[in-house]
């Protein structure tokens, strides 16, 4: 009862943090995806790439959230830039390795007569291997995005907003309600993503 | 028309290359196979024609013009490619794995169209059916069947095809084959064949090429390689009952007299007709046929036991059939499997019936081969 008296009496608040929390999820995994998906697609043609950059990925993965918001903190500084940044180098891993790994299961045979009907290089990626692997590079998004939606509450640390503040200003002023609120709320984000890119993921693939 | 020149291809691991200094030059609108157990480097060469590898030494000439020095994307496309996994993109309609060169090449959509109809239609798949459909909705002749259609869309005077009809069931695979023939009956195409079947081999080749650890064995008519085996590898390859092989080489529709009066009866004849036909039939049995002469089934003395006082009446079922088109080994083959000694000929693209065929006539053959 308290939480909802709480999450009333804020609406205004509780609301603008909800979007900024939102806003950035999406900057941040939409350029996760643009770069991941690139580096994906460059370390299936050069293969030897593959292992240093899966290996750096899954790094910069393991370093606990706090510990790569303060090694960010001295070269980005306070705000909304530093918290996009250390989501994106989260989501990094789940996007390179799915690219990576869903055009390297392709069918060779395809491939090959692909190529040798003489489609040009870039055509074969963007209308047979991408197509081909989106399922599996969706499923990496989808991961990386949920992932991301809980560590985008600490990113309020680095003064990047969003529902963080609601959690961390909640822990330091004692007041469990506030916490609780952040908590839903952030959650209520990490479902929404899943479900729904859960959908797209369904919605284009091909049963074959 | 083409011309391959002292090629050869080392892979690196390997002791020996895989094609070795191979010569060969195929005419235009010749159907050359290449065959030879695995490893012999028949797929390697076919994929140096169209640069999917590149040769180490020698070169590969296509109206004279250096292989090696034309542009890669513009010398696939004009070589259809064919392979055993026919390679179909699953994620894309029939129609548009069809179009896929044209498209490539930029042809508008009308024209695209219409040439999609056409080879749907060339194939014997109705384009208002599978236009549509993506491949994993195919039974895999169809799909053989669209692989081939998609290699000749842009309508490229050379077809390169890697043991195209293999994946397939042997009766699917007879039917291909002879569709296949059929359909470059009416085309002026040059075509370099892979197989590791040398039935398959005589009875698409106008020539064969032997290959052996990537080298030339032997290179001749499929009629030649059964009368006279370069050396001893060709002939176990060619194997003992060439007598047999020879059936792969022989059409139905060669040696048939189109008697097909003598034995059928239309359905509306009565027992009288019946009887005299009986009589004179070498076979002991009467193919009954509709007003379009097509077959309805047969007629013999058990079936005049029977009830009924037409044809049309007394028939009874029959299973087996061959085309016209087929060689004397797949009708062999069906009158095997039916136990009969004879089998009735139909015309492939019609379906009336045509002649039979008996055991007797099959021997003859062999005899005087």
């Amino acid at each position: 009862m308290e939480v909802i008296g709480y999450m009333i009496h804020r609406s205004e608040m509780v609301q603008r943090l909800f979007l900024e929390h939102l806003w950035l999820i999406v900057v941040s995994v939409g350029i996760a995806i643009l770069v991941g998906v690139f580096l994906g697609v460059l370390i299936s043609y050069f293969k030897f790439l593959a292992s240093p950059v899966l290996t750096i990925c899954q790094v910069l993965m393991t370093v606990p959230s706090i510990a790569m918001l303060g090694l960010l903190l001295p070269f980005f500084g306070i705000g909304f830039q530093t918290g996009v940044i250390a989501l994106i180098l989260y989501s990094l891993l789940p996007i390179v390795r799915n690219t990576y790994s869903g055009i390297a299961e392709i069918d060779q045979a395809i491939i090959e007569s692909a190529r040798g009907m003489g489609m040009k290089d870039y055509r074969i990626l963007f209308r047979v291997k991408l197509p081909l692997a989106f399922p599996v590079i969706m499923a990496g998004i989808r991961t990386a995005t949920v992932m991301v939606v809980g560590i985008g509450a600490i990113a309020a640390y680095v003064g990047a907003g969003g529902l963080g503040e609601l959690i961390f200003n909640g822990i330091s002023r004692t007041n469990p309600p506030m916490i609780i609120t952040g908590a839903i709320f952030v959650s209520i984000i990490a479902v929404a993503f899943d479900l729904l890119l859960g959908w797209a993921e369904r919605a284009k693939t091909i049963k074959y | 028309m083409i011309k391959i020149e002292n090629l050869t291809k080392h892979f690196p691991g390997l002791d020996r290359p895989a094609v070795n200094k191979l010569s060969l030059e195929i005419n235009e609108g010749e159907v050359c196979v290449l065959v030879g157990p695995s490893g012999c480097g028949k797929t390697t060469t076919m994929k140096m024609i169209n640069r999917l590898h590149e040769p180490d030494e020698g070169e590969v000439y296509l109206n004279g013009k250096r292989a090696s020095e034309m542009n890669q994307i513009d010398l696939r496309r004009g070589i259809g490619y064919v392979i055993q996994e026919i390679g179909l993109f699953p994620h894309m309609t029939i129609k548009e794995n069809i179009a896929t060169v044209p498209r490539e090449l930029g042809w508008d959509r009308e024209r695209i169209n219409k040439r999609v109809r056409e080879l749907l239609d060339l194939m014997g798949l109705d384009p208002e059916i599978y236009s549509d459909r993506r491949p994993a909705a195919l039974s895999g002749g169809q799909r053989q069947r669209v692989g081939v259609a998609r290699a000749l869309a842009a309508d490229p005077p050379v077809m390169l095809m890697d043991e195209p009809f293999a994946a397939v069931d042997p009766i699917t695979r007879a039917r291909l084959q002879n569709e296949f023939l059929r359909i470059l009956d009416k085309m002026d195409k040059t075509i370099i064949f892979v197989t590791h079947d040398i039935n398959e081999a005589i009875k698409m080749g106008d020539k064969i090429a032997v290959l052996r650890e990537g080298e030339l064995v032997q290179h001749s008519t499929p009629e030649e390689l059964l009368d006279a085996p370069a050396n001893e590898f060709v002939a176990q390859l060619v194997g003992r009952n060439r007598s047999i092989k020879r059936l792969h080489l022989i059409r139905v529709e060669d040696i048939i007299e189109e008697d097909a009066d003598k034995y059928s009866v239309a359905a509306e004849s009565g027992r009288k007709e019946i009887k005299d036909k009986l009589s004179e039939s070498k076979v002991g049995a009467l193919m009954v046929t509709d007003e379009q002469g097509c077959l309805l089934g047969r007629v013999d003395e058990q079936s005049l036991k029977k009830e009924g006082e037409t044809a049309g009446e007394l028939v009874d079922e029959i299973h087996d059939q061959v085309t016209a088109d087929s060689t004397l080994n797949d009708s062999l083959s069906v009158m095997l499997e039916s136990g009969e000694g004879y089998v009735p000929v139909v015309d492939e693209e019609k379906g009336f019936f045509r002649d039979i065929i008996t055991l007797q006539d099959l021997l003859q053959e062999v005899r005087q081969g």
